[in-house]
């Protein structure tokens, strides 16, 4: 099967702390992957090298059908090239309007030269009521996403990180401070999203992980520790050891 | 048209200054009754440039959360790039009727050297530095007022971009940039008469037979349409997608890189934007202010400049211009001495010793407690309110609003 | 003539108990003309005559004579001495016989003019050598350090056997040699005195080897070497401008001179006729090559004096050679005297960079002084105080106000540190309580907001204190400086400023590291919510923190106003280069600081000693730098690890 995203054998330390060590990772262009680990197993910053946030000491990130090496790319190359990600904490452009935060979350060229010149046409208009519609926001449009509560900041952001069209989605910890509805709505929300584009999700609640019926990477101490369905992973001793706990 | 439908306050921006303009113009002694004197219309002129820069910095500042401590330095060395050509092309008319004294007509050599001489004998030298290489040429020295700035903009700006200085860091980077700008003009072989400065500039070279009163009015059309022509500019660009994004960078500039902009292109295109505005401005400033030296690049100016379009409210176009109208010319009418004193009994209120003072604890207050400024009033007056978030910044970055800034 | 020979029987009577010693009265009497009229070249050997007469009178005579105290008695034309009695004088013969009073108006009083007078001093130094007392030998020597002479040679080395005070007996020794140098018999001697020194870093003996070196420039006809102690040869156009050789021939009289071209003007203008120069428009003159044609046509008519054309200039120069020759004639002195100077250059050298060093730590530790308040309030609370300066200035001006008060210096600047720490500690207190306090986690507002409370300040002490600087004098035994030797020198001023930093430092340090307030300060500034969930109140802990940090900079500005003077501007010079300091150094550390200090204290004075004549400069370059470092290291030198929380 060929991979939309290849990690492989990347390590990087903090400080002499090896925070990601060794580990290789691979996911196909329409696949949901479920990531857990115990805390500090290296999650966020696993995220972090795909996205350009930090830089590995050793090891390959290669993307695509043409396997562009992301490491020497800033993090809007990275998202421009198809990466999205969602933070634990909903972050969204809080001083501007629905419609401003989706606006510029289309897909649409990037330079500064393109964005002074560019003005929505009547397609993004439709497209940006389509995509709010999505994420029950189509009543807020013209509000300042300031004022909307923190689901529907999350559900914003969702929105946005659709707007960008992204190949491969990284979404940390989506579950937090959700109520159970949220988390249902959300659910069905990644599974469908998988069936386009590929979605990496890190999670701690093993309900939810349970619920995304995916295949599951376990991280410990900054390698993968198992890999496979969620029945193979929670069986595995090493994993209730470390994680699960007896 | 779209764009002015959207955005009202132009239209109002454009009708008041036109007013503004045509009261000034009817009431100047060069075009109108007189009633002003043509020093005042000249401080007139002069504080719409300043509200020109004010705009930039607003845009920088305001829009895009780069506190730059820097733009007064871009807006002198406008006023250099034109004062040069001034004082050459006004020199060289000087040297050129005194040499035809003579019965034998002077070389060109002759001419070369007594315009060096003429202009560098305060500093004892009489050679022409090299970065007086364009002096005698209009059109090259206006295009150096956009030039200049802008490149001495994109090689800082770059420099401190790319390596992620923000916020504060940035701030006293910038101001490191001006005081190191500033002493190096101190220098008397820096080629700019270190701290003579350039005169005379209120002599515009062929046109010596125009009186300052209507010179003086000239001018202040020009400052006035260069400030309508920047205003409808800033308005344009901050309407669209690309105010969004500088909004956004101000507010979070993280999240901004991953939608995948690159923030530090953007940083860098307004940082030399406002520089070329506030170039413009300083071109325009100083013919009217009729000098110029390495005072004019103190910290202390672009630290002016930030306040000002603080006490008007920032993130607002229109609240630069109020803050930088009222405060300068509050400004130029307490140190001027016109301002009567006040008498305490015990002790008299100087107003030209006091005003700084005054200044300064009205600026931490409006800091404190009315951080939209000015600008607030025209809140009241719309009715517009700011979102109820309970105090919270509308963003994590150093430079993002705060909820009592935002306008709903 | 009978009053001479009574004279010549007298001396003889007096001279019999002296062997051939001569009485300075004769002496006088035989060169009455010139001593009368003493002029500075002709009146040496009646000095010299007088100074080795062996008379023990002499010395008092020509004392006397160089303080205008010698006269002639109007009645007879006698050499009298005077002493001032009154309105008076009492007037004593050469021998010392008293002869009774006179009137001012009875005596030709001799004035002998400052020529003459140094002769006489120089005479005088012989005697003074060997005298008795200390402070006049002390005092002659000193004479020679300033006016060596070939005549003091002699005395000088008589005098240095009967020496026995140690000290000056070395002195004598070293100006012995320094006056051998100059003046000895012959070169060889000379030399040996050159190479006895080393490489002696004396000023003294730089003063005497450097003239040795003195060069004129000289010109031969081309192809011939010319006599003399040839330095080097110098080539036109390389190690001489062609003008300098031109104007040497023209100086030599052998070409005529150049014609500058206002003259070259002037003289056209003198020969206008009918609108022609020379049979040139005058509208063609606009061309330099037109008017050369013009001048020659003048010149050609005899009308105009000959001037050199560039390439006559260039042929008169080509003619000849030039070369750079030294005054002192022989090769072997000049050769010692550049070798010897050369081994001091190297060993100045190293001096100057240790002075260097020296200058670059005192530098350093005013940056740091400046600095550390910030490096608290800053660098560990992250406030940017723009009023820091402003406390600084208030330190300062404490100092001045407790001076007022207690006149005593010492104890005024005792009272004056822990006072001014007290004032800036409240004000910055104030400060935090009123402004800062709203504002944390907001550092542009923050930013503008204490500038806002700057302004205000330096305005409010300009009202009060006037624009013009006050003088905070430092005690007696802060004047001065610590002197190493002629290169290496430190004000003791800038030892304290050094020794203050240290202290500083040390109080940070403790404060941090040791106190219950750096720890709740440290975990009120990494984690306030946290920390006020375990029971400190971080609205004390900030407060206390910024009121020590302000207290920190109102001491400092005491010691930076003694270092300089006391303005409303004296904390804005110094906030850029604070905040600079800090930034560099790495925030949230105080080692950061101090290497932030050092670093741009050293690098200062490193780009100052590389272009000297402009300190100006040596700041923009040095804030350039700054900006290209945080390039490299835009956390600062000693950078704090971290993670930002959230994400
Ligand atoms: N910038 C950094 N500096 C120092 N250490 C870091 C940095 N980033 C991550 N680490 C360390 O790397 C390790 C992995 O951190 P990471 O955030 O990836 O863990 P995680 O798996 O996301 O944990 P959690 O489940 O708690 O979110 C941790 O021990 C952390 O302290
Ligand atoms: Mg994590």
């Amino acid at each position: 099967m060929n991979s939309l995203l290849e990690v492989s054998g990347v390590s990087v330390s903090f400080d002499g702390f090896r925070a990601i060590n060794n580990l290789s990772f691979q996911i196909g262009p329409a696949e949901l992957r479920a990531v857990i680990g115990p805390n500090g197993a290296g999650k966020t910053t696993f995220m972090d090298i795909v996205t350009g946030k930090t830089r590995p000491d050793a090891g390959r990130v290669l993307f695509g059908e043409k396997s562009i090496s992301l490491l020497k790319r800033s993090e809007a190359e990275i998202a421009r090239i198809g990466v999205g990600r969602k933070f634990q904490r909903p972050t969204v452009f809080e001083d501007q309007t629905v419609t401003d935060n989706l606006m510029m979350a289309l897909k649409a060229a990037r330079g500064p030269w393109k964005v002074l010149f560019w003005r929505p046409g009547a397609a993004e208009h439709a497209r940006v009521r389509e995509l709010a519609a999505r994420v029950g926001l189509a009543e807020a449009l013209a509000r300042k996403s300031g004022e909307l509560s923190h689901g529907q900041k999350q559900w914003l952001e969702i929105g946005m990180l659709l707007a960008q069209e992204p190949r491969l989605l990284l979404v940390d910890e989506p579950a937090a401070g959700m109520t159970l509805a949220e988390r249902e709505q959300t659910t069905a929300m990644l599974v469908d999203l998988a069936k386009t584009r590929a979605v990496v999700v890190v999670e701690h609640d093993m309900e939810f992980v349970r619920r995304l019926g995916c295949k599951v990477t376990v991280l410990h101490e900054g390698s993968v520790l198992a890999e496979g369905s969620i029945d193979h992973v929670t069986a595995d001793p090493r994993v209730i050891e470390v994680y699960l706990g007896r | 048209m779209d764009f002015l439908r959207k955005n009202p306050s132009v239209l109002w921006f454009l009708a008041i200054l036109a007013v503004f303009t045509l009261a000034v113009t009817l009431m100047a002694p060069g075009t109108g009754s007189g009633a002003i004197s043509t020093s005042f219309v000249k401080t007139l002129g002069k504080t719409l440039c300043l509200a020109m820069v004010a705009l930039a910095m607003d845009l920088v500042w305001g829009y895009a959360g780069i506190l730059s401590l820097g733009h007064m330095a871009f807006f002198a060395i406008g006023g250099y790039m034109i004062g040069m050509w001034q004082m050459y092309a006004r020199t060289e008319e000087i040297v050129i009727t005194s040499l035809a004294q003579s019965p034998i007509p002077p070389t060109a050599t002759e001419i070369h050297q007594g315009i060096a001489s003429q202009i560098f004998g305060v500093v004892g030298s009489s050679h022409m530095p090299e970065i007086w290489y364009f002096a005698h040429s209009l059109p090259a020295q206006l295009a150096l007022v956009v030039l200049v700035p802008a490149l001495l903009a994109l090689v800082f700006g770059w420099l401190a971009f790319r390596s992620r200085v923000a916020g504060v860091y940035l701030s006293i980077l910038t101001q490191a940039m001006t005081l190191a700008l500033a002493l190096w003009l101190f220098q008397n072989d820096s080629g700019l008469r270190g701290n003579n400065g350039l005169s005379g500039l209120q002599n515009i070279p062929g046109l010596g037979k125009v009186a300052q009163e209507t010179l003086s009015v000239w001018f202040f059309w020009a400052s006035a349409l260069a400030l309508a022509l920047a205003y409808l500019l800033l308005a344009w660009v901050v309407s669209g997608k690309f105010g969004s994004v500088i909004r956004a960078i101000r507010d979070d500039e993280q999240r901004v890189r991953f939608l995948g902009y690159p923030v530090e292109g953007f940083k860098l295109f307004v940082f030399a934007l406002t520089a070329v505005i506030a170039g413009i401005g300083g071109a325009l400033y100083y013919p009217q202010a009729g000098i110029i030296n390495p005072a004019e690049l103190a910290p202390i100016a672009s630290i002016y400049l930030a306040v000002w379009v603080a006490i008007g409210g920032r993130g607002r176009l229109y609240g630069a211009v109020m803050g930088a109208v009222i405060v300068s010319l509050l400004s130029s009418w307490f140190t001027g001495g016109r301002v009567p004193d006040v008498p305490l009994g015990f002790a008299t209120i100087h107003w030209v010793d006091w005003w700084q003072v005054l200044l300064g604890l009205a600026f931490v207050l409006v800091t404190l407690f009315a951080p939209r400024g000015l600008g607030g009033l025209v809140d009241l007056v719309t009715g517009l309110h700011p979102p109820r978030r309970h105090g919270a910044a509308l963003g994590p970055d150093s430079g993002s609003l705060q909820e009592r800034e935002a306008q709903e | 003539m009978i009053r001479t020979l009574l004279a010549a029987v007298l001396a003889l009577t007096l001279a019999s108990g002296l062997a051939r010693a001569e009485a300075v009265g004769d002496i006088l009497d035989t060169n009455k003309a010139l001593v009368e009229h003493a002029s500075r070249l002709t009146i040496g050997p009646v000095i010299d005559k007088l100074a080795a007469s062996g008379d023990p009178r002499a010395e008092t005579l020509l004392k006397a004579w160089g303080d205008k105290l010698l006269g002639l008695r109007k009645s007879d034309g006698a050499f009298v001495l005077l002493k001032r009695k009154g309105a008076a004088y009492q007037l004593t013969q050469p021998d010392g016989t008293d002869v009774g009073m006179a009137k001012r108006s009875d005596i030709n009083i001799l004035r002998p003019n400052a020529g003459v007078r140094r002769l006489i001093d120089g005479a005088l130094v012989e005697f003074q050598l060997s005298s008795p007392d200390l402070k006049t030998r002390t005092e002659a020597l000193s004479i020679i350090d300033h006016h060596p002479e070939a005549g003091q040679l002699k005395p000088l080395e008589a005098s240095l056997k009967a020496e026995t005070d140690p000290a000056l007996r070395a002195r004598k020794e070293r100006l012995l040699r320094l006056l051998t140098i100059r003046f000895g018999e012959n070169s060889a001697k000379r030399i040996a005195a050159i190479n006895s020194f080393g490489a002696d870093t004396g000023l003294d003996l730089r003063g005497t080897l450097n003239p040795l070196l003195d060069t004129h420039r000289i010109i031969a006809k081309a192809g011939e070497k010319p006599k003399g102690n040839i330095d080097r040869p110098l080539i036109p156009g390389k190690t001489i401008t062609t003008e300098a050789a031109y104007d040497l021939l023209v100086a030599r009289g052998e070409a005529p001179a150049r014609q500058t071209p206002t003259a070259r003007r002037q003289a056209l203008e003198a020969h206008i006729e009918g609108g022609k120069v020379g049979g040139i428009p005058l509208a063609q003159l606009s061309d330099p090559e037109a008017r050369d044609r013009a001048y020659a046509a003048l010149e050609k008519a005899g009308q105009v004096p000959r001037a050199a054309t560039t390439r006559e200039v260039r042929a008169a120069v080509a003619a000849h050679d030039y070369w750079v020759v030294y005054a002192e004639a022989d090769p072997a002195m000049t050769t010692a005297a550049k070798a010897a100077l050369a081994k001091i250059a190297v060993k100045v050298d190293a001096m100057q960079a240790l002075d260097l060093l020296l200058e670059a730590l005192s530098l350093a530790s005013i940056y740091f002084l400046a600095a550390i308040g910030l490096a608290l309030t800053f660098g560990v609370m992250g406030v940017i105080n723009m009023a820091h300066g402003e406390f600084i200035m208030m330190g300062a001006y404490t100092g001045y106000v407790v001076q007022q008060i207690i006149p005593n210096y010492t104890l005024s600047l005792i009272v004056a540190l822990p006072l001014a720490f007290a004032v800036t500690f409240a004000a910055g207190v104030a400060m935090e309580r009123l402004v800062v306090r709203h504002l944390y986690k907001r550092p542009l507002e923050t930013l503008l907001a204490t500038f806002g409370v700057s302004i205000a300040l330096q305005q409010l002490a300009k009202n009060i204190f006037g624009t013009q600087a006050r003088p905070l004098t430092s005690p007696d035994w802060l004047d001065g400086a610590w002197v190493l030797n002629d290169v290496v020198s430190i004000s003791y001023i800038r030892i304290a400023i050094f020794v203050l930093g240290l202290v500083f430092l040390c109080l940070f340090l403790w404060v941090m590291k040791r106190t219950r307030l750096g720890l709740e300060l440290r975990a009120v500034t990494q984690n306030p919510g946290m920390a006020a969930s375990m029971g400190i109140n971080p609205d004390r802990i900030n407060m206390l923190a910024f009121g020590l940090g302000s207290g920190i900079a109102g001491s400092a500005g005491v010691a930076l106003g003694l270092y300089a003077k006391v303005t409303s501007e004296l904390g804005q010079d110094y906030i850029v280069q604070s905040f600079m300091t800090v930034v560099v150094g790495g925030v949230g550390n105080i080692w950061g600081t101090l290497a932030g200090a050092a670093l741009i204290g050293s690098l200062q004075k490193g780009i100052e000693w590389l272009n000297p004549s402009n300190t100006l400069a040596a700041q923009t370059y040095m804030i350039l730098f700054i900006i290209l470092f945080i390039q490299v290291r835009p956390r600062g030198i000693i950078a704090l690890k971290g993670r930002a929380a959230g994400d």
